[in-house]
């Protein structure tokens, strides 16, 4: 083989390569084994298996749930994928972001008492910018749409 | 005077944008409603995202165009982009880390978008060290070509990873999606940092096919030329 004929087969060979990786992950469903959250959903429908194991639940905060401890160190709220939703109790500052409405992931641990126990509460912000004063609606359907619960099987 | 080199201009242009747009983005668009003023770092972290996905794009494309002539000038060339490449992505990171401790509340989390662009730093800063291990300039040429095809691979995902997979990095912004205040200093911006791009990937590129050049210079021919004397190798004892 000639030595420009060798190296457009290398070529074409890493070409496949990366091709093939690339298509492998995005026609390959490995989505549904690589997942960053669970949804409220699909941690309930866990059940016990969840207790004690560290987990990423991720949602949106339910409006109305969010609740301060009279010692100041805990929050509580709900997070919710618009059928369920987990109970949450986060021992944490959170990020000034933090409002009802917004998503969040937070990671911890499901205790058997039912409250989903955090002390790593991220907020997740969507992919819209407005200039102050544009109307906050509260369509939680609308909203949703930052949770990627459609895009990722499940 | 010395006259300017093309890329110098246009480098120079990049610059001046990049000022203009900043000023824009910093005192006339409007805060974001609910992040505020730090909101005003997408004027910057967006275009290097932009930009340097798409310098390593054109690394890959410089690396089939290095394997397919065999000629040091597509080598260089795909140094360049992927030195440029690897400066911006390390810029990107920086910046994201910055953003994302006021709205997310973290510096850093494993997402796929974060965990995708880290790898892409690493991997294409790897290739710039592959090329400096190996002295031989055609063996050099082959392996950091094929390490930056196969490496792309990364590019392409860290693009579409947030549609693909749930992540804390939220998904592609649109026209629509943002206030069109705010559109104005980000294209500004993004053709600022192509710009700048293009230059540092010109004198980069450059500076490497002169260090080729000297190489080939500094080792003995493998073949000598046809009909030139070949200088008799001295005899031993």
């Amino acid at each position: 083989m000639s030595e420009r004929r060798r190296r457009l087969v290398i070529t074409l060979v890493a070409v496949l390569v990366s091709g093939g990786v690339l298509a492998y992950l995005a026609l390959g469903g490995i989505g549904e084994n690589l997942v960053y959250y669970w949804s409220p959903s699909e941690l309930n429908a866990s059940g016990d298996q969840a207790i004690g194991a560290s987990i990423r639940l991720g949602g949106l905060v339910e409006p109305g749930s969010i609740e301060r401890e009279p010692d100041g160190l805990t929050l509580r709220f709900a997070v919710t994928d618009g059928e369920e939703s987990v109970r949450v109790a986060a021992k944490t500052v959170p990020p000034a972001m933090f409002r009802e409405g917004i998503g969040v992931v937070v990671e911890g641990t499901m205790r058997s008492d039912g409250w989903f126990e955090t002390r790593r509460l991220m907020v997740k912000h969507d992919n819209e910018y407005a200039a102050p004063g544009k109307d906050e609606d509260l369509d939680i359907k609308e909203l949703m749409k930052s949770m990627q619960f459609d895009e990722s099987a499940t | 005077m010395k006259r300017l080199r093309w890329d110098a201009i246009i480098g120079l242009v990049g610059l001046l944008m990049l000022l203009v747009g900043s000023y824009i983005g910093l005192f006339a668009a409007p805060p974001e409603r609910h992040m505020g003023e730090v909101q005003r770092l997408m004027y910057v972290h967006v275009p290097t995202a932009w930009i340097s996905m798409l310098v390593l794009t054109a690394a890959f494309g410089f690396a089939i165009a290095s394997m397919w002539t065999g000629r040091p000038k597509w080598d260089a060339v795909m140094t360049g982009a992927t030195e440029t490449g690897v400066v911006l992505g390390a810029l990107l990171t920086v910046q994201g880390m910055i953003w994302a401790k006021p709205t997310w509340g973290v510096w850093w989390d494993w997402d796929v978008r974060l965990t995708t662009t880290l790898i892409m730093v690493l991997f294409f800063t790897g290739v710039l060290v592959l090329r400096s291990y190996v002295a031989e300039p055609e063996r050099r040429a082959t392996w950091s070509a094929v390490a930056v095809i196969v490496g792309y691979v990364d590019v392409p995902l860290v693009y579409f990873c947030v549609r693909w997979f749930r992540s804390l990095h939220q998904v592609q912004s649109s026209p629509e999606t943002v206030a069109s205040t705010m559109i104005t200093p980000l294209r500004i911006n993004a053709f600022a940092m192509l710009f700048l791009a293009i230059w540092f990937v010109a004198r980069r590129s450059r500076l490497e096919l002169a260090r080729l050049r000297r190489e080939s210079v500094a080792l003995p021919p493998r073949r000598a030329p046809r009909g030139t004397a070949v200088p008799e190798a001295p005899q031993e004892g």
